[in-house]
């Protein structure tokens, strides 16, 4: 990565889960909402919530501290979903808070050093340091993956 | 070029336009002197060619190229139209057909054609399929019509006005104008011509005529008569100051030598046909002269002002308007405890328009059945040929709409119902007729409107459904047993052809009765909330009546309540509820059932299958809501109904696509999610 010389940048929306701040680039984000009703979807994974009514779409929520194995918290004022778009395919994740839009050169991204805290490193595609934030850039591909969700079912089944 | 984005523009409208060929050519086989339907073809396989190879599907514009050449031969009259002519066109679009399917299902439209493509040139060479006798009238006859082409026919009205005008000092003039080959309003150059023709004298007649001139419907000549006092040269350079105008032929017209081309066209009119009576007894088209055409022309059909929507932008827009509508309840709310008049005359106001909006939002996906009953005139011909019998469609209520939903899903089982009628209902013309019935059987296809439903009927006048027979099958299929098949009656017989497992065609044909049975039409009408019913009239014919709702996206529920979670469950699954007592329940092999109407009944508790968390206590009492599957049943165990509602049906979306029993999810009027119980996963 650090051959790659150019003043690009990303924007990306950070937001915190415990206390550490992770970013999806804007480009994936379809909306950030505040915590509404979700219904319980039956026998789905754990992380899986439910789905919500998003202006008559039927969306899915995934709770991101359950998805990357963090302890449990009460939903606040400051819980937010952020709706996100993957392949045609919507999902909520909810997160403790957002509140910030940046914009990282893509320079300062770097790939993720070997240990990262307890956050599973199969869904960080990176880090940036900006101004002694540290920054995990999200894999969203692998923690929408669908072949997990399939693989209950058929397991259930 | 990225074509990737007009593909499925390309995909839709070749289906349409290979729709408009096969419609037209059965129209044609009915009045094959009908040149102007020829016309029709012949533009939409020429838009089609043009289009498939801007597209580069080569193998496609090929065909389409060679069909075309025959189009344009019958057109220009160097070819007459017989059976087996139309069965080769026929079997060129159902070839370009197939292509165009392969494209939409993501090949590459390739298909090995040569066959269709030989024939196809047999009959561009003039080398006909089956005799060599009518390739000889063919040839006889092209020469003289070919003339009658290049230089245009008059009758006798226009043959006066020529002799008038001659009498009162005006010359008349044929005139053929060509354009230049890179003309490109080829239209408005034509119409500059007329321009200064009229202040130079009258123009009595033009080839093509003005109307296809003005359409561009021309190649880049055409002829024009005109009666003037100046002279040739005259006329001739002014319309070269018409720019794009290539060359000017003015030539003068003799009358005597006029009369004498009527005379003659009409002679080979004559003689062509006596001709043809007599070499071959197939139907042919007697040669319509030029002036014939005009007066055959048939107003060219009308369309309607569309536009093309995509599906999903549809679901959008309804998506938004049912937020619009959970607004519109809270509105009412606010407004009630309000108790501002002013504001109630506006939220009555905004109920009535969004009520408005319900209703087009909801005809917008309406589609009128045509789109699924149009393929089978084509399909029925093929088949009364491949099986040797006389059936005649007559097709009823086209016009009546369904659901788009439903009208993707309908198509095959009526193609099935259909098949069945032909194969096995109609019998053989011989047989038909020893049994005093006209040779030509009847099918009968007719859709409309009852209520909330929609109907779609089949009716055939063949042989019926026999009793004897069908009872003897089911019981050699073990379908039913010997006792009870005393007990049925007539209605419950015929209804036994819908079971699985039932087929009762001796022998196994190529048209119905590949081992699939009508069992797949009744379960997918099932699946569409549909009923299929069945009447039969020994020796008289059956009658099949599909019912189904007017629309898929809209569905009656049951709503109930689950400890503090709502699920909703389709009324079309349910047969009745009830509530029992806990001491009612029986302890089964690993099964707890009940004693209901003195059949044992499974029951479901939807509590632990969901695994909801308990926070209500349980009283004594069970609310069971008793649903079923085909002929299986079972009780479904909840807390409590809350009652009956339309709702509007929505997926779960990719994500959760594969949610286990969960058939999709509703928004109800308080803006929460309920999700949709899928019964038929419930009951195994």
């Amino acid at each position: 990565m650090e051959e790659i010389v150019t003043s690009e940048t990303v924007k990306v929306i950070v937001f915190q889960i415990k206390d550490k701040e992770y970013v999806i680039p804007v480009s994936k984000v379809r909306g950030i909402e505040k915590m509404m009703h979700i219904t319980r979807v039956p026998r789905s994974l754990p992380f899986v919530k439910g789905v919500i009514n998003l202006r008559g779409v039927i969306t899915p929520i995934i709770d991101l501290r359950a998805r990357f194995e963090i302890e449990k918290a009460e939903y606040d004022d400051r819980t937010r979903i952020i709706i996100v778009t993957l392949d045609n395919m919507e999902a909520g994740l909810i997160v403790d808070s957002a509140n910030d839009v940046l914009d990282i050169p893509e320079t300062s991204i770097e790939p993720q050093p070997d240990v990262i805290g307890n956050v599973a490193t199969e869904y960080i595609s990176g880090v940036a340091k900006i101004e002694k934030r540290l920054l995990t850039l999200l894999n969203l591909d692998q923690i929408l993956n669908q072949d997990e969700v399939k693989d209950s079912v058929v397991k259930e089944a | 070029m990225d074509l990737n984005q007009y593909l499925e523009v390309f995909i839709e409208e070749s289906k349409e336009h290979l729709q408009t060929c096969s419609e037209q050519l059965l129209e044609l086989e009915k009045h094959p002197q009908d040149l102007g339907i020829v016309n029709e073809i012949f533009r939409s396989a020429h838009t089609l060619k043009g289009m498939s190879a801007t597209m580069g599907y080569e193998d496609l514009a090929n065909l389409t190229h060679k069909m075309e050449n025959i189009l344009d031969d019958i057109r220009n009259e160097k070819i007459q139209l017989s059976s087996e002519i139309f069965d080769v066109i026929f079997l060129a679009v159902d070839d370009l057909e197939a292509m165009v399917m392969s494209i939409a299902e993501g090949g590459n439209g390739k298909r090995d054609v040569s066959e269709v493509v030989a024939k196809l040139e047999m009959i561009e060479n003039g080398e006909s399929l089956l005799s060599i006798g009518t390739a000889e009238v063919a040839a006889a006859v092209e020469l003289p019509i070919r003339e009658s082409i290049e230089k245009s026919v008059y009758d006798e009205f226009e043959l006066t006005v020529i002799q008038q005008s001659k009498e009162q000092g005006f010359e008349s003039y044929e005139i053929k104008v060509s354009l230049r080959e890179d003309c490109l309003l080829k239209g408005a150059r034509a119409f500059m011509v007329f321009e200064v023709l009229e202040k130079l004298g009258e123009v009595i007649k033009s080839n093509p005529s003005v109307d296809k001139l003005e359409e561009e419907q021309f190649d880049h000549s055409f002829c024009v008569t005109v009666v003037s006092k100046e002279s040739m040269e005259a006329l001739q350079k002014k319309i070269m100051k018409v720019s794009e105008v290539d060359e000017v032929i003015v030539s003068q017209l003799e009358l005597s030598e006029l009369r004498l081309a009527l005379n003659e066209v009409d002679d080979h009119k004559l003689i062509m046909n006596k001709e043809n009576q007599k070499s071959n007894n197939e139907p042919v088209v007697p040669l319509a002269s030029t002036k014939d055409e005009k007066t055959n022309h048939p107003a060219s059909k009308q369309h309607n002002k569309t536009i093309r929507v995509n599906i999903d932008r549809l679901d959008v827009l309804m998506n938004l308007f049912e937020e619009l509508v959970i607004d519109r309840g809270r509105l009412e709310q606010i407004s009630k405890e309000l108790e501002s008049t002013e504001l109630d005359e506006t939220v009555e106001r905004m109920s009535r328009v969004t009520g408005d909006l319900q209703n087009i939002i909801l005809n917008m996906r309406m589609v009128p059945v045509e789109t699924v009953f149009n393929r089978f005139p084509k399909m029925v011909r093929t088949l009364t040929r491949d099986l040797h019998k006389k059936v005649s469609l007559e097709i009823y209520g086209a016009e009546t709409e369904l659901d788009r939903t439903v009208i993707d899903e309908i198509g095959d089982p009526i193609v099935h119902l259909l098949r069945n009628a032909l194969d096995h209902g109609i019998e053989m013309p011989e047989v038909r007729k020893a049994n005093g019935k006209p040779e030509e059987g009847t099918v009968m296809l007719k859709a409309y409107h009852s209520g909330n439903h929609v109907f779609i009927e089949l009716k055939d006048d063949g042989a019926g459904i026999n009793r004897e027979k069908v009872l003897k099958k089911a019981i050699a299929n073990q379908v039913i047993t010997e006792q009870l098949a005393a007990t049925l009656t007539d209605k419950q017989v015929y209804e036994l052809i819908f079971a699985s497992g039932f087929s009762t065609a001796d022998q196994i044909s190529d048209v119905s009765g590949r081992g699939v049975g009508l069992d797949v039409v009744k379960s997918t009408i099932e699946a569409l909330g549909g009923v299929v019913s069945i009447d039969s009239n020994e020796g008289k014919g059956s009658d099949f009546l599909i019912q189904l709702p007017l629309t898929l996206s809209i569905i009656s529920v049951m709503l109930v309540e689950i400890q503090q979670e709502k699920y909703a469950i389709p009324l079309s699954s349910i047969i009745e509820t009830a509530i029992i007592n806990k001491t009612d329940i029986m302890n089964g092999h690993n099964q707890q059932v009940i004693d209901f109407r003195g059949k044992v009944l499974p029951l479901i508790f939807l509590k632990e299958i969901f695994e909801v968390p308990e926070t209500i206590e349980e009283d004594g009492y069970y609310s069971v809501i008793i649903v079923r599957k085909g002929d299986k049943m079972a009780g479904l165990v909840v807390d409590s109904f809350i009652g009956q509602q339309e709702i509007v049906l929505k997926s779960l979306g990719n994500y959760l696509s594969s949610a286990f029993a969960i058939s999709g999810a509703t928004i109800l009027g308080d803006g929460q999610v309920a999700l949709i119980i899928d019964c038929n996963a419930l009951i195994k």
